[in-house]
């Protein structure tokens, strides 16, 4: 059954990992992820897990090690953060196109530079286009499902593909929350054991990672394409599962208070728990506020998204990243892109916020929400800003 | 006669993660059809010591009975690396054509 706790989000994203049984786990310490590992290593250490825990010289090794060890059949995992994730950027990409489900957790913080070790998500949208499924919580007991989940997703299948779940850095990681963490029994009965499709083994030959010259690299990317969307499917399921198995409810996007509302904000990561405080303040006040909050990044959710505003007048969209000398933050420049076609579509703009650890605050959307309904009316040139900048 | 698929045709045909559960696969593809040069052996200058063989990163020298060694011109993509290693002189490198 489950037990309701009271812990550091960290610490409860390892024990939910071990509940998960990972066979293979390695990591380098990186702020603000390093408690999950951590702790890893401790119920490791304790026996509590039968894991290779491998202390890999760095984040490039780590998931290198996780690429080894997944294709030799063992469940593996990986935690890092930022500059960690910037590490690792040559295996990424490696680990999707040779279909290892590898589970990753990333504590979202801010690339260098300047060095800050807070959080924005410039670390996870470095990554966007690496072909992995990616997905954000907005709380601690997301945190506990969706590691669990992950695990599930990225194994099934029709799907073989590494899933990173971010969380951002201190604002969850380091913080304390109530929690329902399942026991072993239930995760058992939820998630089964790893069945790889091929496994390296001498008895038994096999080339994983193999060259692909020009005759095939379309056919292989589209390949690659093809299983990420796809994934999409197995994905919707596994909640579904999850909802009947532990009662929790999750989307691709989250709506809230979205009936009639004609602003809506769209947001990713624990700045939508903020972002909800503030939209009941402004429903009580009579502001047809509403609010969405994107949990799949990965494969993109185009059927939710167009379903989601319709009606709604102004979308502001929240990022947590720059795309400098770009069109706005990565997220609004995707949903701009989704919507353009859309014969009804609302007036979207873009909050770059929260950039590096800078508080976001109730009243910061507030100030949001006066912004967009002057935009309602007056349809602004300018694409995104970053909010709360000094001298501008 | 029905045509030898070099490639899967569609990418539906691509194996998961572009693997091969044939062994020895590498084999069928013919990388001297990269060389610019080729080597050419001069047997009354090779010693015999095998450097040429330690040294070809194709892995394509081997060494004859009589104990002289030869590139095998399937694999040898002309990278010339065997002639400039080769203590006696005995590897030339000729350009193709």
């Amino acid at each position: 059954m489950s037990k309701r706790i009271g812990m550091e989000i960290a610490l409860a994203a390892a024990e939910a990992v071990a509940l998960c049984r990972p066979e293979v786990i390695a990591a380098y310490p990186i702020t603000p992820n390093t408690h999950i590992p951590e702790h890893l290593s401790d119920i490791v250490a304790d026996g509590r897990l039968d894991a290779e825990f491998i202390c890999v010289e760095s984040e490039h090794t780590a998931l290198s090690a996780c690429c080894g060890a997944s294709g030799a059949g063992a469940r593996a995992f990986t935690a890092t953060s930022s500059q960690g994730l910037a590490y690792m950027t040559e295996i990424v990409p490696i680990a999707s196109a040779m279909r290892l489900p590898i589970v990753m957790i990333i504590g979202n913080r801010a690339l260098s530079g300047p060095i800050n070790i807070w959080n924005d998500q410039s670390d996870v949208m470095y990554q966007r286009d690496a072909g992995w499924i990616s997905m954000f919580a907005n709380n601690g007991q997301e945190v506990i499902d969706m590691a669990i989940q992950s695990f599930k997703i990225a194994e099934h299948r029709d799907v073989l593909l590494p899933v990173n779940l971010n969380l951002d850095g201190f604002q969850l990681t380091h913080v304390v929350e109530p929690m329902e963490m399942p026991d072993q029994a239930e995760v058992d009965s939820f998630l089964p054991s790893f069945k790889p499709l091929a496994t390296l083994h001498p008895d038994k030959a096999v080339s994983m990672g193999t060259l692909g010259l020009p005759d095939i690299f379309n056919e292989a990317m589209e390949a690659k394409d093809e299983v990420l969307k796809n994934s999409r499917k197995v994905i919707l399921d596994v909640w579904k599962e999850w909802k009947q198995k532990f009662g929790r409810t999750y989307e691709p996007i989250e709506a809230c208070k979205m009936k009639g509302a004609e602003i809506a904000f769209l947001s990713m990561g624990s700045m939508g728990e903020t972002a909800e405080v503030a939209v009941d303040e402004l429903r009580k006040q009579g502001v047809p506020v509403g609010l969405l909050k994107l949990r799949l990044w990965r494969p993109f959710p185009f059927q939710e998204l167009k379903k989601a505003v319709k009606g709604v007048k102004v979308l502001v969209v929240l990022d947590r990243a720059v795309s400098f000398g770009g069109p706005g933050g990565p997220a609004f420049s995707e949903v701009r892109s989704a919507l353009y076609n859309e014969p009804d579509k609302p007036f979207v703009m873009n909050e770059i916020i929260g950039l590096g650890g800078r508080d976001v605050r109730v009243e910061d959307f507030v100030k949001i929400i006066e912004k967009a309904q002057k935009a309602l009316k007056t349809k602004p040139k300018e694409d995104y800003e970053i909010y709360g900048v000094r001298g501008s | 006669m029905e045509k030898k698929k070099k490639w899967p045709e569609d990418w539906q045909d691509v194996n998961p993660g572009l693997m091969v559960f044939r062994p020895g696969s590498a084999r069928e593809y013919h990388t001297g059809s990269w060389r610019a040069d080729r080597p050419i052996f001069d047997e009354s200058k090779c010693i015999r010591c095998g450097l040429c063989y330690i040294f070809c990163p194709e892995g394509c020298i081997s060494q004859d009975e009589r104990g002289y060694f030869h590139a095998d011109l399937d694999y040898c993509k002309g990278c010339g690396i065997c002639a400039h290693e080769c203590w006696s002189g005995a590897i030339t490198m000729v350009e193709e054509g």
